[in-house]
């Protein structure tokens, strides 16, 4: 095994061109893992944290440039209005130890469909900014997650940054696990409500075999919400809208059954995140827009 | 000597120090500051580091065996499978020596050692026994009951020779005990309701913190000294000495730092491997389990099956108790056999029923080996008993709480066994105690910026903010049996001596006994104080230079090595005040006359005259003690009744569990857990409370999340990690409020009573109990998974 | 390779480092500095918890090379790094009426060397919230760095801050009694 320890992004370039195999580690909380239990031997290991720019970020008229190695703390700590999705999911990423060291680029770069930050994503709108000596693009968040821990880079390429939406609207996280703390999740749902566009965007985690909108639910409430005039009269969404989303949510999962939950359960509790997460975001979104309007 | 080797530690005391004072620990400076050296900390000049191959299937047998590669890799000193073992010795086992050292022919479980490498950096020996080549042929894999039994089954052991097989229906069942007391059948006649029910508990690890590690120093006379992590010396020594062809005295155990035990630590780990591998390669060799590993490498607490039938009048009594608890005893003995005793004697409960059937058996299956964990088979049965006195109360429509006390055994009660209980046994004042403590609030996470998830079902994760929360609260009382039991010669040893160092006099205190996070230490301590009336005490660390301990288990180590100190403190006592007699008896008549103490560094006459200070009486010369000292004999279960003086003491606790359910996720926050137990005579208070809250800690985690899965096609293990093995952050552990009741047991030394089991075993139901109550479901299996409380 | 970093103050350099090696690897078996411990190695149990410039991590998931040029306090460094937060107060001199403080200030007076402790250290004895000790120093770790952001945490946030650290042992309570004894006693002032 090699150590390579790039002191900027065009080094970093340079060397995942010239060692595709080259695993980068940053936070170290997904790759050490796997080395230290000796499930991980790559030719290999590229420091990413010396590139300065990866920490950093930058907040825009509409999005946040995320450096891919900002921790989850900074994010909880700094990002909480532009971002409240990802800050919240950051929240619930492992122990304040990994917070302290994990960033959004290492969950991508897993692409594990049970990785945090993904439905707050998802939810928000990001694209994930690659770059390779080749050149850089933007890639939609929606086609970054190609299977389970698979993702939309080539071998060459490295996560600079991601590009988030800021929020216009209400967001929320949730997440199912087995204890109240430092948990993986047994799956996870986030959601945004978007009124400059009058949409809503969800972001479901650990219930397919990569982190998924739930397009057809997403479709159903625009409309849902559309017809009703809820945008304008800020009225209390339905309890049959919200079961309605919350069924079709459960239903675009497609979840398995292992250690950590059964397929049913999942399904069922993404239901139920769905429902509430709606429900939270709406009332937020009532109470600063239509604060004296009344049930519908 | 290798960096890490434990030595003397001298605890002053400018109080008296002595019992019943909430004494410190005389380690807790060296555990603060990082200087304590645990096993793994072991580290040796030119040490080698030795690394394990362990089988990947559960049942296979060994086809063949190429370790070529692996010894040519630069830096590897030596590779060894079964056929390197040095002498004709080649298994091992606490009471049944049916674990091979080194696999032969066949693999019985997933993880079991199969060959090891030493070589000159873990990675290194890591890489080499990747390279060991061995080739297996499937076996069909026998995973349950039914399995084991089967007409065709295979035997797990071939041509068991142990004391058990004679008396086992199969050659799969390692041991069996009936209890067998009245007539059930008549009983059940005179019983207004009746009540069955099947339970499942799930498989338990230990999870100790400090993986299971040591290091092994070849010696120069051929021998080896072992520093070691474990839970008793002289078993591990009685044990490793045969296969390395040693004598006893050439095989020298040290104790190493423990970082907690748990019962995980009783069989062998790495003993013998890093012995073997120390005396092949002439260095001093390091072995450490990595987490993944210790999954592997330890037993853990037998996963069960019970089977239940309880039968009461409309008054409220008990007519009978019929149970059948099936425990999984995987590949190997271990403890099994003892574990069956326990869970079929305890198996009714603390409760008074004359009418009783039980049958307990421990299958050898191909699952993980199972053993000694903190509760040790009196978990399982509490778990099953108490869902069971639940729902007889609901059945009669009465408080569950009023129910049990009409039950509850007292003093002078008589066990399903025919013991009788001969010291307090104060379960309805337990019960009664737990119940009057004052409820935590309702709704404590609504705050004025609104629900404050930590305090809510889902914690962190932020999955209700209120919605779905329903609180349920829960009850549950177990029995533990104290001391190792069924005739075992359940013995300790320790040796202790008193002279004069800079001026002080200074009791020292050597025991074999392992410390293993339990405070033993501080307890040594203070006996000596007590006893000796010094400020200063020595503990002299744990090794086989000293006499046998017993096991650092079954809640035994304070009563039976702290009663083994006070004996020898006494015999030292006596010689200290012959040596007075001798020097200043002539010129004062009370010492002969008076009945003579030692306190605060003189000799006082119980009046409290001061008649020399022991500095004079013992000069230069120094008194040292050695003894062995035993607890009142046992003896074993009769094996088709059940029926005997099995146990040597028995221990309560009760629990209050308070739980909020988020009953649309089925996710769980245990709000408070509060405790009362008997503990006889407390002998450092802080200590007990804190044997306690760790120990309904545990109950609490295989109440709600703790379980090793297996994979019943394939009998591996599925979630051998910390990842997606949990245990309770302090996120999940809720308050934990106790109240200690200290009614002494006049047999046991100071009156104390054993501390350790005995909240593991009701906390557990007590919690399941709560959650039943919360969601109304009937939740016959443990740990609950949230599938189980919503959605399945 | 080799690797040089500063620990609890001082240059230290390590050579034939493989690369795959952690931080607390490195620590503990390479630098006699066995303070932080190895219960999980996956980052779930946070008994390797070190300081890296400051923040907490766990140190089995920094390799080795990471910390080149960087700053890292372990256990052993915790009592120096209160000496520098504070004007030098002795941890010794406990305020009256804390529980165990008879056998504190003895065992202080006998050892001589608990006026070297930080005050969470003390308070993590004094309170009995050390049974094996195996989860001790990343707890110490842990909360030392939550009082020093935190200095009048409620309970909630003690059990948030120090969610990350697995104790086997103890039930948690004489934890709690630990971190909120040490900020009384920072609060005093002693």
């Amino acid at each position: 095994m090699d150590f390579l320890r790039p002191a900027s992004w065009e080094e970093a370039l340079a060397a995942k061109a010239e060692h595709p195999t080259a695993v980068p580690i940053a936070g170290g909380t997904d790759v050490m893992v796997e080395i230290n239990f000796d499930q991980r031997r790559p030719d290999y290991l590229m420091d990413l944290g010396r590139i300065g720019d990866l920490y950093e970020w930058e907040v825009g008229e509409d999005s946040v440039r995320l450096g891919a190695s900002v921790p989850y703390t900074r994010i909880m700590e700094n990002l909480r209005t532009e971002l409240p999705g990802l800050a919240l999911a950051s929240h619930t990423v492992a122990s304040p130890q990994i917070r302290n060291r994990g960033g959004v680029g290492g969950n991508l770069g897993t692409a594990s469909p049970a990785g945090d930050a993904h439905p707050a994503l998802l939810a928000a709108g990001a694209e994930v900014e690659a770059e390779s000596v080749r050149g850089s693009r933007r890639i939609l968040i929606d086609a970054f997650y190609t299977g389970v821990k698979r993702n939309a880079l080539a071998p060459d390429e490295l996560i600079r940054a991601v590009h988030i939406k800021k929020a216009d609207g209400p967001q929320q996280f949730s997440k199912v696990g087995t204890r109240n703390a430092m948990v993986i999740a047994v799956c996870a749902f986030g959601l945004a409500l978007h009124p400059g566009t009058r949409t809503v965007r969800t972001g479901i985690g650990s219930a397919a075999p990569t982190p998924i909108r739930a397009a057809a639910a997403e479709e159903f409430l625009n409309a849902a919400l559309d017809e009703g005039g809820f945008w304008d009269n800020g009225k209390i969404i339905t309890p049959s809208i919200a079961r309605q989303f919350a069924d079709l949510c459960s239903a675009a999962c497609n979840p398995i059954d292992d250690v950590r939950g059964t397929a049913s359960y999942r399904r069922h509790a993404v239901g139920v995140m769905a429902r509430r997460t709606l429900t939270w975001t709406w009332e937020s979104y009532r109470g600063t827009a239509h604060a004296s309007e009344g049930v519908a | 000597m290798p960096n890490g080797a434990p030595t003397k530690i001298t605890q002053a005391s400018g109080t008296k120090g002595g019992i019943g004072e909430s004494m410190l620990r005389p380690d807790g400076t060296l555990k603060v500051t990082g200087e304590f050296a645990y096993g793994s900390d072991m580290w040796h000049e030119d040490m080698l580091w030795g690394q394990i191959l362990r089988s990947p299937v559960a049942h296979a047998e060994i086809v063949s065996i190429d370790t070529g590669e692996a010894l040519a890799v630069p830096g590897v000193y030596a590779v060894m499978t079964y056929d390197d073992l040095p002498t004709e010795v080649k298994n091992y086992g606490l009471e049944i020596q049916d674990t091979p050292v080194l696999a032969h022919g066949k693999v019985r479980h997933h993880g079991e050692p199969v060959a090891m490498v030493a070589a000159d950096h873990p990675e290194t020996a890591r890489r080499a026994a990747a390279k060991i080549k061995v080739e297996y042929r499937d076996l069909p894999v026998i995973t349950d009951e039914a399995s084991a039994l089967a007409p065709d089954a295979i035997l797990v052991h071939e041509n068991r020779t142990d004391d058990h097989a004679a008396h086992v229906p199969h050659p799969n069942i390692v041991h069996r005990q009936p209890i067998v007391r009245g007539d059930v059948a008549e009983a059940r006649r005179r019983a207004d309701v009746i009540v069955e029910g099947e339970y499942v508990f799930g498989m338990q690890d230990q999870a100790f913190l400090g993986p299971e590690s040591g290091l092994a120093v070849p010696a120069e006379d051929g021998g080896v000294d072992l520093y070691v992590a474990t839970q008793w010396l002289h078993a591990d020594l009685r044990q490793i000495a045969p296969v390395l062809g040693l004598p006893e005295d050439k095989v020298r155990l040290t104790l190493a730092g423990v970082g907690g035990a748990f019962g995980g630590r009783e069989d062998l780990s790495m003993q013998i491997h890093a012995c073997l591998l120390a005396l092949r390669t002439g260095k001093p060799v390091k072995i450490v389990y990595n987490r993944f590993e210790s999954f592997f490498g330890h037993v853990h607490r037998h996963p069960a099956k019970l089977y239940y039938e309880h039968g009461a009048t409309k008054d409220g009594k008990l007519t009978h108790v019929k149970g059948r608890i099936v425990l999984d005893g995987g590949a190997y003995a271990s403890s099994s056999p003892a574990v069956v005793g326990n869970a079929a004697s305890l198996g009714v409960g603390p409760y008074d029923v004359d009418d009783v059937e039980i049958e307990a058996i421990g299958l050898y299956t191909n699952n993980p080996p199972c053993g000694a964990m903190r509760g040790f088979g009196a978990v399982q049965a509490c778990f099953a008993y108490e869902a069971q006195m639940d729902k007889v109360a609901g059945e009669l429509g009465m408080d569950p709480v009023e129910f049990r006390r009409r039950n509850a055994m007292s003093q002078g009660s008589v066990m399903p066994t025919g013991q009788i209980v001969d010291s307090p046994a104060p379960v309805a004042e337990l019960l009664r105690r737990v119940k009057a403590l004052p409820m935590p609030p309702e709704r404590q996470w609504e705050s004025s910026e609104g629900a404050d998830v930590r305090q809510l079902p889902g914690g962190l994760s932020n999955t209700t903010h209120g919605e779905g929360v329903v609180r349920g609260v829960g009850y549950a009382v177990g029995i533990k049996n104290v001391g190792f039991s069924e005739g075992f010669d359940d013995y300790s040893t320790a040796k202790v001596r008193m002279e004069v160092v800079a001026g002080e006099p200074v009791a020292s205190v050597h025991t074999a006994m392992a410390e293993v996070g339990q405070g033993g230490v501080t307890v040594h301590a203070q006996i000596a104080r007590t006893e000796l009336g010094v400020a200063q005490v020595t503990i002299h660390p744990a090794d086989t230079q000293v006499g046998s301990a017993g096991s650092t288990s079954a809640s035994r180590q304070t009563y039976v090595t702290g009663g083994a100190v006070k004996n020898a403190c006494e015999l030292v006592r006596e010689k200290v005040l012959e040596m007075g007699r001798r020097r200043f008896g002539s010129y004062h008549p009370a010492w002969a006359t008076a009945e003579l103490l030692l306190e605060g560094g003189k000799v006082v006459t119980d009046g409290g005259e001061v008649l020399a200070d022991l500095v004079d009486v013992l000069g230069d010369e120094a008194v040292e003690v050695e003894q062995e000292w035993r607890h009142r004999p046992t003896e074993p279960f009769d094996l088709r009744t059940g029926q005997g003086n099995g146990h040597v003491q028995y221990s309560f606790a009760a629990h209050r569990a308070v739980v909020e359910v988020d009953t649309e996720l089925g996710l769980v926050k245990v709000v408070e857990l509060a405790c009362a137990q008997d503990v006889g005579k407390a002998l450092n208070p802080l200590s007990v409370l804190g044997q306690i809250q760790g120990g309904t800690t545990q109950g609490l985690g295989i109440a709600v999340m703790e379980e090793i899965v297996v994979d019943p096609r394939t009998a591996k293990v599925k979630n051998p990690s910390f990842t997606d093995y949990l245990i309770p952050t302090i996120l999940d552990t809720p308050t934990i409020p106790v109240d200690v009741l200290e009614l002494a047991d006049e047999h046991a030394p100071y009156g104390l009573r054993g501390v350790g089991e005995a909240p593991t075993l009701s906390s557990t139901p007590a919690v399941l109990a709560a959650i039943r109550d919360a969601t109304g479901l009937e939740l016959n299996r443990t740990p609950v998974r949230p599938e189980h409380l919503a959605g399945a | 390779m080799r690797v040089n970093f500063t620990v609890n103050g001082r240059p230290q350099q390590a050579d034939d480092v493989w690369e795959g090696e952690s931080l607390l690897y490195v620590l503990r078996e390479r630098l006699g500095l066995p303070g932080s411990k190895n219960a999980c190695e996956q980052g779930e149990c946070g008994s390797c918890t070190v300081r890296l410039d400051g923040v907490p991590v766990c140190s089995c998931l920094v390799a080795a090379g990471q910390a080149e040029g960087r700053e890292v306090v372990t256990v052993e460094g915790l009592a120096d790094l209160a000496r520098q937060r504070s004007d030098g107060l002795s941890a010794c001199g406990t305020p009256p009426g804390e529980a165990g403080h008879a056998q504190t200030r003895d065992t202080c007076s006998q050892s001589g060397e608990s006026g070297e402790l930080a005050p969470i250290q003390r308070a993590f004895i004094d309170a009995g919230a050390v049974q094996c000790g195996f989860c001790t120093p990343g707890l110490l770790v842990a909360a030392d760095d939550m009082l020093e952001r935190n200095p009048n945490p409620t309970d909630a946030d003690i059990r948030e801050a120090l969610s990350g650290n697995l104790c086997r042992c103890t039930g948690y309570e004489k934890i709690m009694d630990a971190v909120r004894l040490a900020a009384a006693r920072q609060s005093e002032g002693v």
